[in-house]
C-alpha cells in the first residue's frame, strides 16, 4: 500500500511567545494509505483535531511537514485552495454550519466552488445525497426543517460532493441515538466501500472505531502512541487503560476473565469472537 | 419513601410547525411515580419522548393533558412555577449553552441570586456546590477554558446552588469525551447517595443505567418498559424490537444462552459479566486439564 498522505515530524504549538505556550501535537509522524479506512482515536485533548486540521491545510505546521500524494501541502501557499478540495473535512457537530435556502443548494455549494455547474453538479448533488442516506424528497426542503440527525448528513453530503480522495470525518456520530450513530456509520462504510476513496474517523469510541476501520491511530498526550489493525491495538488493551483510554466493553470482560486465570486470547474485542473464545473453551461438552 | 415526581395520564404535544401539518404528539398517556431519594434513568431512541418528558419534570414544557406534580405541586398552577423549579433543577445537553457568567463562581452564583438570596449565604452555598462536584479549585476560572466535563460538572454546580431536592439531567453526558461522561457519573451517583437528591438521568447510553434504582424506557411517548436495570436489560429480545441496543455484556451473555450456557442475563457491570463466566467456564475449563 502507498501513503496518500505523510504526516512528518508535525508540530503544532498554539500561543507560542505566551504564558499559555502548548504544543497540541508534538513531532508525531503518520502516514495514511491510499484507500484505507482509518480510525483516529484519543481522549479530549490528545491532538486529533489539531492534527486533522493540518490535513487540510486548515493549520499550518510550526514544525514538519504534511505530504499529499508526496508534495508538501504548503510548498506553494497559493495553491492551498486546491488542498481542500482533495482532503475533504466533516467538523464536529456539523449541522450548525448549514445556511443555504434548501438542502439541494447546501450540498451544491462546495462543488459550486470548485468551478462545476450543469450536469456534473447537478450528478455529484444526487450522489452525495445518495451517499449520506438522504432521501431525493428533502433536497427541496430548508435544511432547518429536518431533524438534527437528518441535517448532520447534508452537511456531511456537502464534502462528500466535492469527491475528495481523502474524508476526514470528526466525531461525526457525536450525539446521536445508538440507531442513528449506527446508520450514519453504515452509510459511511458504503461510501468507503463503493468508492474505494480513503476515509479518516475520529472519534473517542472504542467501539464505533472497532467495529469499522481497517487501522487504527492511538493518539495520547501529542503523539501517536501505537497504530494497527484493531486486533493488534485491543490486544494492547493494558496499555490504552494505561494511558487514559476506553477500551471496548467486550475487551474489559476479557481482561478480567484473563486475570481470573482462564485463556482467553488478548486480541478478542467483538461479542462474537469472545463468544467463539469461550465456546472453544468448553471443548468435549463439558457441562456449563 | 414519599414521592418527588408523579404524572398522571401525560399528554403533550408539539404544536405543528407548517398549516398542513399535524400536530406531534411526543407524549401519549404517561403515568408514573419518581420516589424522593431515588436514581432513575430513562432510556429512548431519539423521538421516543424521553426528553419531552424531562422538560415537563420543572414546568419548562406545560401538559397538553393529564397533569404534572412535582413534591405535590401541579406545575400548570403559575403562582407555584419558582417553588417548583427551586424543587426540581435540570442540566442540558451542551455546557457551552448553560454557562452565563466569565468567571466559574460568578456562574454558579447566578440562580441563588435570581431567587434572593443574601450575600453571605450565597457565598456559602456557591463554595458548598463547587466543592460537591470537585470544581473548587477553578472558583475563579474563566469557563470556556475548561473541558466539556468540567463545563458540565460547573452547570450542576449552578443547579447545586439553588439547593434542589430533585435533578434532571436531559442528555447531559451526549456531547462528553468517555473521561468527562464519567466525571459527571460519577459526580450525580455521590449526589444521590451521600446528598439524597432525587437524580433522574436520560441518557441513550447504556451503561449509564448500570448503577441506577430503576430504568425506564420510553417508546413511541409511552413507557415501554419499567424496572430494575437487570430486569430491564435482561429482556434481550424487547429492547431489540424498540430499536435499543443492550450493553455488550448482556448481549455476551444472551448469545452465550443461545449456546446452552447456564448464565444469568442479569450479569451488567464487566465484574458481574467476568465473575458469572468464570464461575462457569473455569469450572469446565479445570475439567478439561
Amino acid at each position: 500500500m502507498n501513503e496518500i498522505i505523510r504526516i512528518e515530524n508535525l508540530t503544532h504549538t498554539y500561543g507560542e511567545g505566551t504564558p499559555f505556550r502548548r504544543s497540541a501535537v508534538e513531532n508525531l509522524s503518520l502516514d495514511i494509505y491510499r484507500g484505507e479506512f482509518l480510525g483516529l482515536i484519543g481522549h479530549t485533548g490528545s491532538g486529533k483535531s489539531t492534527l486533522i486540521q493540518h490535513l487540510n491545510g486548515l493549520l499550518k505546521p510550526t514544525g514538519g511537514r504534511v505530504l499529499l500524494d508526496g508534495e508538501d501541502i504548503w510548498a506553494d501557499p497559493k495553491k492551498i485552495r486546491g488542498v481542500r478540495f482533495r482532503v475533504g473535512l466533516v467538523f464536529q457537530y456539523p449541522e450548525y454550519q448549514l445556511f443555504e435556502e434548501t438542502v439541494y443548494r447546501d450540498i451544491a455549494f462546495g462543488p459550486t466552488n470548485m468551478g462545476l455547474t450543469g450536469a456534473e453538479l447537478d450528478r455529484r448533488v444526487h450522489d452525495a445525497a445518495r451517499f449520506a442516506g438522504l432521501d431525493e424528497s428533502l433536497l427541496q426542503k430548508s435544511p432547518f426543517a429536518l431533524s438534527g440527525g437528518q441535517k448532520r448528513r447534508v452537511a456531511i453530503a456537502g464534502v462528500i460532493a466535492m469527491e475528495p480522495e481523502v474524508l476526514v470525518l470528526d466525531e461525526p456520530s457525536a450525539g446521536l441515538d445508538p440507531r442513528g450513530r449506527e446508520e450514519l456509520l453504515a452509510h459511511i462504510r458504503a461510501y468507503h466501500r463503493e468508492r474505494g476513496n480513503t476515509v479518516v474517523l475520529v472519534s473517542h469510541s472504542m467501539d464505533e472505531i472497532a467495529q469499522n476501520v481497517d487501522r487504527i491511530a492511538v493518539l495520547s498526550d501529542a503523539h501517536v502512541l501505537m497504530s494497527g489493525t484493531p486486533r493488534e491495538v485491543f490486544a494492547r488493551a493494558d496499555e490504552l487503560v494505561a494511558a487514559g483510554l476506553d477500551v471496548p466493553q467486550v475487551t474489559r470482560v476479557a481482561m478480567a476473565l484473563r486475570a481470573k486465570g482462564l485463556p482467553i486470547d488478548p486480541a478478542v474485542y467483538t461479542v462474537a469472537e469472545l463468544k467463539a473464545a469461550l465456546l472453544a473453551l468448553r471443548k468435549g461438552g463439558a457441562v456449563c | 419513601m414519599s414521592t418527588m415526581l408523579r404524572t398522571e395520564n401525560l399528554t403533550y404535544s408539539y404544536p405543528a410547525g407548517e398549516e398542513n401539518e399535524q400536530p406531534t404528539l411526543a407524549l401519549d398517556g404517561v403515568t408514573l411515580a419518581i420516589k424522593r431519594g431515588s436514581f432513575t434513568v430513562i432510556l429512548g431512541h431519539n423521538g421516543s419522548g424521553k426528553s419531552t418528558l424531562a422538560k415537563t419534570f420543572n414546568a419548562v414544557l406545560l401538559p397538553s393533558g393529564g397533569r404534572v406534580y412535582v413534591d405535590g405541586m401541579d406545575t400548570t398552577d403559575e403562582k407555584l412555577l419558582l417553588e417548583i423549579r427551586r424543587r426540581v433543577g435540570m442540566v442540558f445537553q451542551n455546557p457551552d449553552n448553560q454557562i452565563v457568567a466569565n468567571v466559574v463562581e460568578e456562574d454558579v452564583a447566578f440562580a441563588p441570586e435570581n431567587l434572593g438570596v443574601p450575600t453571605d449565604e450565597i457565598r456559602r452555598r456557591v463554595d458548598d456546590a463547587l466543592r460537591t462536584v470537585g470544581m473548587e479549585k477553578f472558583a475563579k476560572h474563566a469557563p470556556h477554558l475548561l473541558s466539556g466535563g468540567q463545563k458540565q460538572r460547573i452547570a450542576i454546580a449552578g443547579v447545586l446552588a439553588m439547593r434542589p431536592q430533585c435533578i434532571v439531567l436531559d442528555e447531559a453526558t451526549a456531547m462528553l469525551d468517555p473521561i468527562g461522561r464519567s466525571e459527571v457519573i460519577s459526580t450525580i451517583e455521590r449526589l444521590n447517595r451521600d446528598e439524597g437528591i432525587t437524580v433522574v438521568l436520560i441518557t441513550h447510553h447504556m451503561n449509564e443505567a448500570e448503577h441506577a434504582d430503576r430504568v425506564i424506557v420510553m417508546n413511541e411517548g409511552r413507557v415501554a418498559m419499567d424496572g430494575a436495570p437487570r430486569e430491564v436489560f435482561a429482556q434481550v429480545e424487547k429492547l431489540k424490537s424498540i430499536g435499543l441496543t443492550v450493553p455488550d455484556t448482556v448481549e455476551l451473555l444472551y448469545e452465550l444462552r443461545g449456546a446452552g450456557c447456564d448464565l444469568p442475563l442479569t450479569a451488567i457491570t464487566v465484574d458481574e459479566c467476568a465473575d458469572a463466566i468464570a464461575k462457569c467456564f473455569g469450572k469446565s475449563a479445570k475439567e478439561d486439564d
